[in-house]
Order: C-alpha cells, then sequence, then structure tokens
C-alpha cells in the first residue's frame, strides 16, 4: 500500500516536472525525459479505439525528440503562445521492478500572444516508466486526444 | 460613401480575369450563402469517404458537403448510396454516428424508417391508435424519401454530387488528371487514421493554398532549413482544360544514391541536417522519382503523396471564417509492417503537427485577420502572368489559384 502510494507520487512528481518543463518552454530538456530509444506519440480517441496507428506527431529515439525541438525553433512558422498543462489524477495500472505504468487524464489552455486563451486539449495519456536506481524515465508516452479537431496547429508537443 | 443597395445587389467580379480576388469573398456571409447553393449543390463533385470505409452491406459513414450533412451507405449489391442526412419528416439528422452497420434507417425523433436506397418505408402510427390519429388520406409515402446524390466511385475514393448537371467523374477532371490519380493510388487503399485541423479563415483560403505552388518553399523553411524541396529538383504544375482541377508536382532528376533506381532510396542523405533521416526515407514504391505529388479535385478534395505519405484531405465549411480540414491518411491493403512503419514515419511531415505543412493551419488565419478589416481591398497574384496554364519546370506560379478562382466564377456565375 504504502509502496504503490510512493510510486503514485513519484509518477505525479515526474509529470509534474515534464509539464513544468512543457509549459515554460524549456522543451531543449524534452528529450532527456525520455529513455535513449524512447517513443512517443500524440493521436486521437478516433484512432486509439479503433486501433488504427497514425500519430499527428510520433517519435522514436532521442534524436528525433531533438528535430521536433530543432524544427520548431529554427524552421516552423506559427504565432506565439504557451500552453498551461492542467493534469488529472495518476492511476497505476501497472507496476513491476524496473517498471511503472500509468494512466491519467489532462487538460491544456493554450493562450495566444494576443491573449486570447482557450481549451485546446483534453484526453488522456499512458506512460510507460523505466525505474531504475530509484530513477523515473518515461520508455513510452502516448497522448490520446478526445477530439480529433486540432485547432489550427500542434507545434509544442503535450 | 458605400451605397446602400450594395448588399442587396448581386455581387460583380471586378476587373476581367482572375489574377486579382476582391477580400469580400472571405468575409461576406451572402457569398457564403450562394457557394452554398450554386456550387456545393450546384455542378460539382465533391469527396465525400472512401470504399475501404465501408466494407460489408450496410456499413454506412456520416460527412459533409459543404454545410449539408450526408450520409453514405454501401446497399446489399454492394454499391454505393448516397444522401442527405435529414430525415424527411421534421428534417432531424438521421445518422447521428460517425459510422455504423444499419439495415435501414431509422430516425430517433419519431421512428420513421426507410430502406437503403432512401425510400420512405415506415411511418411510426400511420394508421394512428384505435381507429384515431394517423396521417391524412392525402399523405404520399412515395414522395418523402431521402434526398438522393448522385454517386460515382473512382479508385476507391466516393464522390458524390446535388446536379443532374455534373458531368461524368472521368470527364470532370479531365484525362491528365485521371493519370495523376491512377499514378498515386495504384492498389486497394487502407485507412491508416484520421485527424482534422479546425482553420480560423474561409474554407477558399485553404483552397486556393493547395493551389499555391509558389509558396511552398518560402513559407515551409522546413524545406530549405533541412533540404526536402532542393531547386535543382523538377517538377511542375499540371492544369485540367477548364483550370478548375490542378497538380503540383516535385520529382528528383535521378535517384541520389542508387544508380540502379531500386527501391528503398534514402532520400537526400547528403544534405540531411536533422539527427534522424529516417522521416524522410522513401521507398520508390510507385515507380517514378516524384516526391511531392497535391492534386486538387475542385473544390474540395486534395490527394496527397508526400514521399510514401498518403492522405485524401477534404475541405469542410464552417461558416464564413472557420473550416474544418479532415485528414484520412492510407495506406495500400497490402503493406507489410515495414512499408506501414514508413508511412507512419513520414507522417510527421504532415497534418496538423507536419514538420512541412503546420504553417498552413495558420497562414489562412493570417490572410482573414487581415482581409476582414478591408472589404474593398483584393488580392494581387502576378506570379506567372494572368494565364490560366500549366508549368513544366518551374512551380513558382500563382497560375493553379487563378483557375480555382475561375472555376468558382462559373459555378456561382459572378
Amino acid at each position: 500500500m504504502i509502496e504503490d502510494l510512493t510510486a503514485r507520487l513519484r509518477v505525479e512528481s515526474y509529470l509534474a516536472d515534464y509539464y513544468a518543463m512543457l509549459d515554460s518552454d524549456r522543451l531543449e530538456e524534452w528529450a532527456n525525459y525520455f529513455t535513449e530509444q524512447g517513443t512517443y506519440r500524440v493521436t486521437t480517441r478516433e484512432n486509439y479505439d479503433q486501433g488504427l496507428p497514425l500519430s499527428l506527431m510520433s517519435c522514436k529515439g532521442r534524436g528525433m525528440f531533438r528535430d521536433r525541438i530543432s524544427a520548431l525553433r529554427t524552421a516552423n512558422i506559427y504565432e506565439p503562445h504557451v500552453y498551461c498543462h492542467i493534469p488529472g489524477w495518476v492511476r497505476m495500472t501497472d507496476k513491476k521492478p524496473g517498471m511503472i505504468r500509468a494512466e491519467s487524464s489532462f487538460t491544456v489552455i493554450r493562450t495566444m500572444w494576443e491573449g486570447d486563451s482557450m481549451l485546446f486539449a483534453a484526453g488522456r495519456s499512458f506512460d510507460v516508466f523505466s525505474d531504475e536506481g530509484g530513477k523515473l524515465t518515461l520508455l513510452d508516452r502516448t497522448v490520446v486526444l478526445d477530439s480529433r479537431q486540432v485547432d489550427t496547429l500542434l507545434v509544442i508537443p503535450l | 460613401m458605400t451605397e446602400p443597395a450594395a448588399a442587396e445587389t448581386p455581387f460583380t467580379w471586378p476587373g476581367e480575369d482572375t489574377s486579382r480576388v476582391p477580400y469580400r469573398v472571405y468575409t461576406d456571409p451572402e457569398i457564403y450563402e450562394l457557394e452554398q447553393q450554386r456550387l456545393f449543390q450546384g455542378a460539382t463533385w465533391n469527396f465525400l469517404c472512401l470504399e475501404a470505409e465501408l466494407k460489408e452491406a450496410g456499413a454506412y459513414k456520416t460527412t459533409w458537403l459543404g454545410n449539408a450533412p450526408i450520409v453514405v451507405v454501401r446497399d446489399q449489391s454492394g454499391s454505393f448510396k448516397a444522401f442527405l442526412n435529414r430525415c424527411a419528416h421534421k428534417g432531424a439528422v438521421l445518422c447521428y454516428k460517425p459510422r455504423g452497420q444499419i439495415t435501414e434507417f431509422n430516425c430517433v425523433y419519431h421512428n420513421w424508417t426507410y430502406d437503403l436506397d432512401g425510400k420512405l418505408t415506415g411511418v411510426a402510427f400511420r394508421k394512428g391508435v384505435g381507429g384515431k390519429g394517423g396521417v391524412g388520406p392525402e399523405f404520399d409515402q412515395n414522395a418523402h424519401g431521402l434526398k438522393p446524390l448522385r454517386v460515382e466511385t473512382y479508385r476507391g475514393l466516393i464522390f458524390g454530387t446535388f446536379s443532374d448537371e455534373t458531368p461524368p467523374f472521368r470527364d470532370y477532371l479531365g484525362p491528365e488528371l485521371i493519370a495523376s490519380i491512377d499514378r498515386v493510388i495504384i492498389k486497394p487503399l487502407k485507412v491508416l487514421g484520421y485527424h482534422s485541423q479546425i482553420l480560423p479563415n474561409n474554407w477558399k483560403l485553404y483552397a486556393e493554398n493547395n493551389k499555391d505552388s509558389y509558396h511552398a518553399s518560402l513559407l515551409h523553411v522546413f524545406h530549405n532549413t533541412f533540404g526536402v524541396v532542393r531547386p535543382n529538383m523538377g517538377g511542375g504544375i499540371k492544369l485540367s482544360a477548364n483550370g478548375w482541377h490542378h497538380l503540383s508536382y516535385t520529382e528528383r532528376t535521378a535517384p541520389n544514391n542508387d544508380p540502379t533506381g531500386m527501391e528503398k532510396v534514402r532520400s537526400l542523405k547528403d544534405q540531411y541536417s536533422l539527427e534522424d533521416a529516417s522521416v524522410m526515407e522513401h521507398n520508390l514504391e510507385l515507380g517514378d522519382l516524384v516526391t511531392n505529388s497535391i492534386q486538387t479535385v475542385f473544390p474540395t478534395l486534395v490527394v496527397q503523396q508526400i514521399l510514401n505519405a498518403l492522405a485524401v484531405r477534404q475541405i469542410v465549411p464552417k461558416g464564413i471564417d472557420r473550416t474544418e480540414l479532415v485528414w484520412t491518411v492510407l495506406g495500400f491493403e497490402d503493406d507489410d509492417e515495414e512499408m506501414t512503419e514508413l508511412r507512419l514515419k513520414a507522417n510527421n511531415l504532415v497534418g496538423p503537427a507536419g514538420f512541412i505543412s503546420m504553417e498552413d493551419g495558420c497562414v489562412g488565419g493570417f490572410v482573414q485577420r487581415a482581409a476582414s478589416a478591408d472589404p474593398t481591398g483584393q488580392t494581387v497574384m502576378p506570379m506567372g502572368g494572368r494565364a490560366i496554364e500549366p508549368s513544366q519546370g518551374s512551380r513558382v506560379t500563382e497560375a493553379a489559384v487563378r483557375g480555382f478562382w475561375k472555376g468558382w466564377r462559373e459555378c456561382l456565375g459572378l
């Protein structure tokens, strides 16, 4: 019981750091939240529930994570905006020596440079952590958006 | 001073050709309404969905044609029918789920039923209860079916039209652009997934953007930064005879790494500055060296091949300044796991989060925002002169955009 509680708190704490990193534009740190061969995808509930493999954004290995951020910094054109992630409860779905699986819901409010704030995303994340030497690192993170509609564009990761 | 009669005066196109477009066409609700009647309900073929989404008899999918809700169904004989998704009784939406399986249409409101041909087969309490109530003697059940669309399929794509005057699809598109669909859809299709984008702009700004081959290397900086489209690459613009539809394509002049032209050329590796080049891997599955092929079927369909990322994009107007762009991302039925992986990776390039397409999500909004302030202003499209003609070798032209406006004017009679 205490062990489960501790594990859940560690996941919550990890996600709090992860969201703070995204929301405060420290995106160069993003890749390091994942293992060297870590995987990430953003998809929609429509795809996820039907078992369709398409992602809006997918990365495999830290090189691809860093490429996403260098494209965002140097190549892609978009209006300045920020996210405010609002995490929901974390539910641990599996725990083995060296590995934790967790599921949680989230919402994201996006604020544009002119001041318009809107509900940009609501959904769940399915996270698989490696748990080595008392340290969590994401092996895989699957973000499932409830809506298939993305307002305008998606450039900052979730 | 603007004359008060302006709102009632039919809109007249300012000027002889379509190299200038008045901002008003993006902002005037009256024009939006006119488009619904004359263009979307007029003599145009509009993409509805894919045969691959309706595999069994009774499978249906809901979709849109302009602002009209549509349902497409596969009937017992295997042919595809499409109807206005609206009960003939009170006008309620008939199918209110994205997809499903039915043996007949059934309106939840008052339980009116229709067969898969759209014929009204049942009216609840038609004869009343205990001899009282029911429909009047003059009610003709045969006169109250679902409103049908004409349907044609081509290479697994299902198109619909409300008009009897729309020419057969092959003639509508013309031989050259039919050939370019044949080039991309070489085998039975399979859906890899869906997503959509809400664009903060009039639908025509996105329709134009697809035909605007001038912007590709300028707005989408990723192309230059990471060497996707290089100046020494070949390509060009093809147009249908009437100018309505177009194809813009880019091709390598030679397979860079493999003189035999065998499959599995790792494209443009020499120029690469991304850490992980695998997102740009290209299996030359179509038997040529074309890396980008963007084709439009006027007014609302885009058929896309970018490396191995195949998709159809459907433009759905949602109001004068709001558009939903629905992406159906495709592979072929016989793709193996490796090929599917390649396509999924390449899809990082396109879609709402696409390295080379996300800008298209915001740039229409940039025009909408600035143009709305000035209903008397106009766009200027001088690239390639004023003509609407194909271009070999250069994509620095706005000819296809002018062709779009020619089609628009012909449909609207303006």
